[in-house]
């Protein structure tokens, strides 16, 4: 006898998985063929600058150069928010990074390519340059952009709620600054773009390494004033994102702009590491000043936060970045009453972007810490304290944020038990030490970037004369699994084995367009959109079956490779029920939808407020276990324990490497990633000087999965590859609070910066007689 | 210069002519289309491109190509026998050692570099062995329990 076949909630290995173990799987810079011309980028030596004059004459006379391209080649301006589109791909009449692009050369070969860069020269006036948000801001600096005085970017500012009441009514009330370094996405693959001018169609195909096809897209048409319906975009395998291709890269528009220049063929960009780094895109460096008023009780009284950060050279992400700073400081907990001031600041240095976590993260180190500071000056358990701020849901927050299930206590709870805490905390050897903290994150932005009026998620199936069942989607795959996640929904709806089912993501000649993969979005958006897709199927199935099986549609039990119409019913296999189901109308395709509710996209109490809206918050909650080493300041994570609430794994394979990946990039971000600038120039623009941690400097990470079954969430899930990145970084600056007595506020806390902590305790304490140690 | 190298290229003989600048991992990429073997840095930090040269790991990235004249060269593309996965390729499929899959070859190649010299590897000799390689989607934590899990198939006799 037949059985329906589920995936859902099983550990199933991603369907790609075989290309990428046998090398087979083909990233952008894998496209090596015959007569690809190599292109190269020019970029700025300046950090701020008038360009008088670029002079490409030297270069283009060098044999074997096709095509060159500088500013005056394109006046169109690109951007991943419609209200902020002031980028140029090549820089023109200002430069204002070190690092930005001015020109590019396509050759016959990468050799010739890089000698001709050698041969371009600028001629500029050098203006003054900034590269903290501080001088950026100070009275009299100049204007990065004409239509951004003072070089604010955006400033935010909101109050919901009495603020002063709310202290008044505190116990206590504390006030700290906190401060953490710009950080880089790193991931493994370096940006690359091939792209293929047809002149005798008018014809433009690139193949990107993007999180959001349907952008590059957009932006190519811009940039190069051609038709939507003129261009093609492929995103092959891509080797990680984490927020930084979720934005259109100069990269590839410049890439599109030699292929043209070229008069056709195909041009390929593979930039190098230290390029990977400028082009950024990563977090930015903050700063902010926080305040927390606590009762006795743990109840959180009053929140006031200030914000700032220092944003790079172009607007980029900004906007929104600094609009989540604020907003997610929502949506965790009970909190009613609020202030808020952002300010999103330009700056001479790379741009910044939507990094992992989006906005959320530095500002949640902030608050973790501090209240575990509050907790502990009154006493109580920082379980203790946050359960007595616990949200409910479904609710709405005061800023009108829609939490329709919430899973922090399982998260606590579970968290409590599996890291021994209630035995353990306040008792571990000296030197050793644990520290907790949560986070939370969305599962995709209700309100989508570019509001176009269609629905939010649009997944196609196709079902042929031979049974397989074809997923299309836009949705980008790129490690996170969200191929997989499709293919198990469509499966699971039909009761089918994976094998039947194939996907085809990122194609725009093939796949329906997709809002991308960013702000966690596919699993919930396209998720559901799958599973209506194949709900569509399902029913054509059920009709045809039916007319085989000579009963009502009502009637008939699908068992995924048998259709009955009854249990003693032989029924009817699958093949036959394909082939009755083609019969009048030939191949089958099928649509699903999804989109999202009014209520959940915002409110409208402050400009900008629709940022943070989502229809499913995660929930994370993390137990960090450090030891310090007094002598060298080295500090070892011995072992973190996380909690996750993804309303409902869908493959807890996956939600575990997801969760797993989270916590330690949060790992990285805390304890040794830093982007450090001289005058503008990137000193760490290499794997070796931005240290992510290796194998040997990380710990084991026990995952547990809490599920809260969202009441909207595909099969009841919400996002699970963000939500945890935020808490590793208090829950290890309060571990090692109680390992040394530090509170560190500066981020990354670096053996260097431990040591001079220590050092400089010990002088004060020796400075003050009878306080000695 | 150029010069004529004879090499075992993923256990195949050939004699290839090469500059004598050619960085083997440019070999495998642009001459041989032997794209599995990954560049994911600017020369020597990130492992991606990790290959075997007479069974021990080594940086495509940092080795000349003529430098393996006589020498036995395995990529990614030489395990999988007659289409099936080796025990590290499923090892890193069935647990999810691979997310994007960018590190992943060299990573499988550091690690089959580890389970030829030693079949039964505890976890702090797998820490050493991939500390030259970074992954930037897993943490690590998955990976190790994907070399385990090849180390698993190996002595059972289930995947080579």
């Amino acid at each position: 006898m037949s059985e329906a076949v589920h995936t859902i909630g099983g550990y199933v290995p991603m369907v790609d998985g075989p290309e990428k173990v046998s090398g087979r799987a083909k990233y952008t810079a894998d496209f090596i063929e015959p007569g690809t011309l190599a292109g190269r980028i020019y970029r700025s030596p300046y950090a701020h600058a008038e360009i008088l004059e670029v002079d490409t004459a030297a270069a283009a006379a060098l044999p074997g150069v096709v095509a060159i391209v500088t500013g005056a080649d394109c006046d169109k301006t690109f951007g991943v928010l419609p209200v902020a589109r002031t980028e140029h791909p090549l820089a023109r009449a200002r430069v204002r990074y070190r690092g930005e692009p001015v020109a590019a050369v396509a050759a016959v070969d990468d050799a010739t390519a890089a000698k001709a860069l050698k041969l371009i020269t600028m001629k500029v006036r050098e203006l003054p340059a900034y590269y903290t948000a501080r001088d950026a801001m100070a009275p009299g600096a100049a204007n990065l952009h004409d239509h951004r005085p003072g070089n604010i970017e955006r400033d935010v500012h909101f109050e919901l709620g009495d603020v002063a009441e709310g202290f008044a009514e505190a116990d206590l009330v504390r006030e700290k600054t906190y401060h953490c370094a710009e950080v880089c996405q790193n991931q493994m693959e370096m940006h690359a773009a091939l792209a293929e001018y047809d002149p005798v169609r008018g014809r433009m195909t690139v193949h990107a390494s993007t999180q959001v096809p349907y952008y590059v897209h957009l932006m190519l048409a811009q940039i190069l004033d051609m038709e939507m319906s003129r261009i093609r975009v492929v995103k092959p395998h891509v080797g990680g994102g984490f927020g930084c291709r979720t934005e259109t890269l100069n990269i590839e528009l410049i890439a599109a702009l030699l292929a043209r220049k070229a008069g056709g063929g195909r041009v390929r960009i593979v930039v190098t590491r230290e390029e990977t780094f400028i082009t950024h895109r990563g977090r930015p460096e903050t700063e902010i000043r926080l305040k927390i008023g606590m009762r006795n009780d743990g109840r959180i009284t009053a929140v006031e936060c200030e914000c700032c950060q220092r944003g790079g050279a172009h607007s980029g992400y900004g906007i929104v970045t600094i609009l989540y700073a604020g907003s997610m400081l929502y949506a965790l907990y009970d909190l009613h009453r609020v202030k808020y001031i952002g300010r999103r600041v330009l700056t001479n240095t790379p741009p910044c972007g939507a990094m992992r976590g989006h906005g959320t993260v530095d500002i949640r180190f902030a608050f973790e810490a501090l209240i575990d500071e509050l907790a502990e000056e009154l006493g109580l358990d920082p379980f203790a304290m946050r359960r007595a701020n616990y949200l409910t849901a479904p609710s709405f927050t005061d800023n009108d944020l829609m939490v329709n299930s919430y899973g922090l206590p399982q998260c606590l709870d579970w968290l409590e038990r599996e890291s021994g805490w209630k035995a353990r905390k306040g008792k571990l050897p000296k030197g050793k030490g644990l520290g907790m903290a949560c986070s939370h994150y969305i599962s995709g932005a209700s309100k989508p970037v570019n509001w176009t009026g269609e629905p939010h998620a649009t997944v196609k199936l196709k079902l042929d004369f031979d049974g397989s069942i074809v997923v299309l989607t836009g949705a980008a795959e790129i490690g996170q699994g969200s191929s997989t996640i499709l293919v198990q929904s469509v499966g699971e709806v039909l009761g089918l084995d994976l094998s039947r089912i194939r996907i085809v993501s990122g194609d725009s000649e093939v796949v329906p367009k997709d809002n991308g993969s960013y702000s966690s979005r596919v699993t919930f958006m396209v998720g559901n959109a799958a599973i209506d897709a194949a709900q569509n199927l399902k029913k054509l199935l059920v009709a045809a079956a039916a007319r085989k099986l000579d009963c009502r549609p009502e009637d008939v039990e699908c068992l995924g490779e048998l259709y009955r119409a009854g249990a003693q019913d032989k029924g009817v296999s699958f093949d036959a029920v394909v082939t009755e189901a083609l019969r009048e109308g030939g191949t089958i395709t099928v649509t699903g939808n999804f989109s999202t509710l009014p209520a959940s996209q915002g409110g409208k109490k402050y400009r900008g407020a629709a940022i943070g809206g989502t229809m499913g918050y995660s929930y994370s909650a993390q137990v960090v276990e450090v030891s310090v080493d007094e002598e060298t300041g080295v500090v070892t994570v011995d072992q973190v324990w996380v909690a996750h609430d993804c309303g409902k794994a869908l493959n807890r394979l996956t939600v575990e490497g997801q969760v797993q990946g989270s916590v330690w990039m949060g790992m990285g971000q805390a304890m040794s990633e830093e982007a450090a600038y001289h005058e503008g120039l990137l000193l760490t623009a290499n794997m070796l000087d931005y240290r992510v941690p290796t194998i040997k400097d990380s710990p084991p990470i026990a995952v547990g999965i809490v599920e809260s079954n969202d009441p909207y969430g595909p099969f009841g899930a919400k996002e699970a590859g963000e939500g945890s990145l935020a808490a590793f970084l208090p829950a290890l600056a309060n571990a090692i609070a109680e390992a040394t007595g530090l509170r560190f506020s500066s981020l990354p806390v670096t053996p260097d910066r431990v040591f001079a902590a220590l050092e400089k305790r010990q002088r004060d304490q020796r400075a003050v007689p009878g306080k000695a140690a | 210069m150029a010069r004529l190298l004879t090499l075992t290229l993923n256990g195949r003989k050939r004699v290839d002519a090469v500059a004598d600048n050619l960085l083997l991992l440019d070999y495998l990429r642009d001459g041989q289309r032997l794209t599995g073997t990954k560049t994911g840095c600017d020369g020597g930090e990130c492992g991606a491109c990790t290959v075997l040269v007479d069974d021990r790991p080594r940086l495509s990235c940092l080795t000349l190509a003529a430098s393996c004249e006589g020498r036995r060269v395995d990529t990614v593309e030489s395990l999988a026998d007659g289409g099936r996965l080796s025990a590290v390729q499923r090892g890193f499929h069935e647990k999810l050692g691979a997310q994007c899959g960018y590190c992943t070859p060299g990573l499988i190649m550091a690690s089959e570099g580890l389970l030829r010299a030693n079949p039964d590897p505890g976890e702090a000799e797998i820490r050493a062995a991939l500390g030259s390689n970074i992954c930037r989607c897993t943490g690590y934590v998955k990976i190790i329990e994907a070399v385990r899990h090849a180390a698993r198939l190996k002595a059972s006799g289930e995947a080579r």
